[in-house]
């Protein structure tokens, strides 16, 4: 059975195209994704993510519980609101999914999983959460706009009440307040800045279309797809899973081995660590016309390896892709129906504030 | 959606056809299949002077979704290509039934391999029963 969002109506009423998305009908595009994309990288759009999963976590030893969960150390965590990105592994040290999670108090933090995972993650936080008395609740009550580009904080401002503008318009980046009933956090998954909002799911259609007539464009799955791999940032399931580690998702940045956390899955890192690293996340970018797919071959002097996003980027108005490689493979060649095409092996993002990084 | 023009076969595979009065075969894909790629981003075409079969894949559409094989209706040689789509392969999504075309094809036994072909109702009815 395909779930819905909340805003399913709305998306079909503006003609949007509907795909099945990890199990939900969600919006491909309103018509032209890269017109959507434009829009986010000079304008401000916003996209539907109320299919992806809030989690609250209650309890006195809450904060304790993250330490051991996840890879990335929510002692970083010392302000309400602040918010954090991490990977949360097994204990083979691979990737079970990537989330961000939030303080807001000692004894409660938010986490926002990805909508494809929900079970499984749902069914391991809670058998972890056990020791520690840690309370977990889904809260399929809320629904989730994301609001992004140069213009999108301005915007959503625009629609506030002055108590909770003044309270957004403050917030550093990845940190949260609340007003107007509205949880507003200064993170996303496109590389620009803005807002993703959660709302009550009541009051989501009226919330889309407040933000519609302040001039936000929606967009859909389809320019969030390529937003999110021209800045640089991990799918889970196509960039890594349940056998990949963060040292080879190039997550290492996530990973924090202070000293006397336990946390799952670290000593499996550091005998990886010890070993050496065998394979590493890259960037490719491809000069000649054609597109780089997820599964092509990437062959390297040190041996092959394998596209894991690829597409085109209307950004840089030519193809752009993570590979998987051999580490160090400094020279690669990626085989596109047959014929081995040149690319150049780079380091990502490849575009930030919304231009092409030097060298793409 | 657009109309259908009147004067197109179509292959199931969403390729269509016009026999032009010189007895040449225009190439292109349905405003339909433009609309399932989405925003095209690059088209290989075949070249002038390549000999196609019927059937067989002789250019590729690329959309940032998906790429996608283009068959050739008809067999025979082929006689133009659109280099034009090479800078603006978007031109397929806003016309695909005009601007839009691929290539033609001077056919060598267009009499029987018409006969394959769906006229536009029997197309229309195709994509029709493919949405439901």
């Amino acid at each position: 059975m395909t779930q819905q969002t909340i805003l399913n109506a709305t998306h079909r009423a503006l003609g949007a195209k509907m795909v099945d998305f990890g199990g939900w009908d969600m919006p491909l595009n309103y018509g032209s994704q890269i017109e959507e994309h434009h829009a986010v990288r000079k304008h401000a759009g916003m996209f539907d993510v109320s299919h992806m999963t809030v989690v609250d976590l209650h309890g006195d030893r809450a904060r304790e519980f993250l330490r051991r969960l996840l890879a990335n150390n929510v002692d970083k965590l010392k302000v309400s609101g602040k918010a954090l990105y991490s990977a949360m592994l097994n204990e083979q040290g691979g990737v079970i999914d990537d989330l961000i999670v939030y303080f807001l108090r000692e004894d409660f933090f938010r986490v926002v999983v990805n909508a494809s995972t929900r079970e499984k993650d749902l069914a391991w936080i809670q058998k972890q959460a056990k020791a520690f008395g840690v309370n977990v609740t889904e809260r399929g009550d809320l629904s989730m706009i994301a609001v992004q580009g140069p213009e999108a904080r301005a915007k959503v401002q625009a629609i506030l009440t002055d108590a909770t503008r003044e309270k957004a318009a403050k917030i550093g980046k990845f940190v949260a307040v609340e007003g107007d009933g509205l949880f507003i956090a200064r993170t996303g998954y496109t590389g620009e800045d803005g807002y993703e909002i959660i709302v009550p799911s009541s009051h989501a259609v009226e919330l889309w279309k407040r933000l519609a007539v302040a001039g936000v464009k929606p967009a859909g799955l389809g320019a969030r797809d390529t937003l999110r791999l021209e800045a640089g940032m991990n799918l889970y399931g196509q960039d890594m899973d349940e056998s990949i580690t963060p040292w080879e998702a190039g997550l290492a940045w996530t990973v924090s081995l202070d000293a006397g956390r336990d946390f799952i899955g670290r000593a499996a890192l550091e005998k990886q660590q010890t070993a050496g690293v065998k394979r590493e996340m890259v960037g490719l970018v491809m000069d000649e016309k054609g597109v780089l797919r997820h599964g092509q071959r990437v062959a390297t002097p040190k041996g092959d390896g394998e596209i894991l996003s690829g597409t085109f980027s209307p950004t840089l108005g030519k193809s752009v892709a993570f590979a998987r490689v051999p580490t160090g493979a400094e020279q690669a060649q990626v085989d596109i129906r047959g014929k081995l095409v040149s690319v150049r092996i780079v380091k990502y993002p490849f575009v930030r504030d919304g231009k092409p990084r030097d060298g793409m | 959606m657009n109309e259908i023009p009147g004067d197109l076969k179509f292959m199931k595979s969403h390729e269509w056809a016009r026999v032009e009065d010189n007895g040449s075969v225009t190439v292109g894909i349905s405003d339909h299949a433009q609309g399932l790629l989405g925003d095209l981003v690059y088209v290989e075409l075949p070249s002038v002077g390549d000999e196609v079969q019927a059937g067989n894949a002789c250019a590729v559409v690329e959309s940032v979704k998906a790429a996608s094989d283009v068959y050739s209706p008809v067999s025979g040689k082929v006689t133009a290509v659109n280099s034009a789509l090479a800078d603006k392969p978007e031109t397929i999504n806003e016309d695909a039934y005009g601007e839009g075309w691929i290539f033609v094809v001077k056919p060598t036994n267009l009499a029987e391999e018409q006969e394959e072909l769906l006229d536009p109702d029997a197309y229309a009815e195709l994509i029709e029963s493919e949405e439901h």
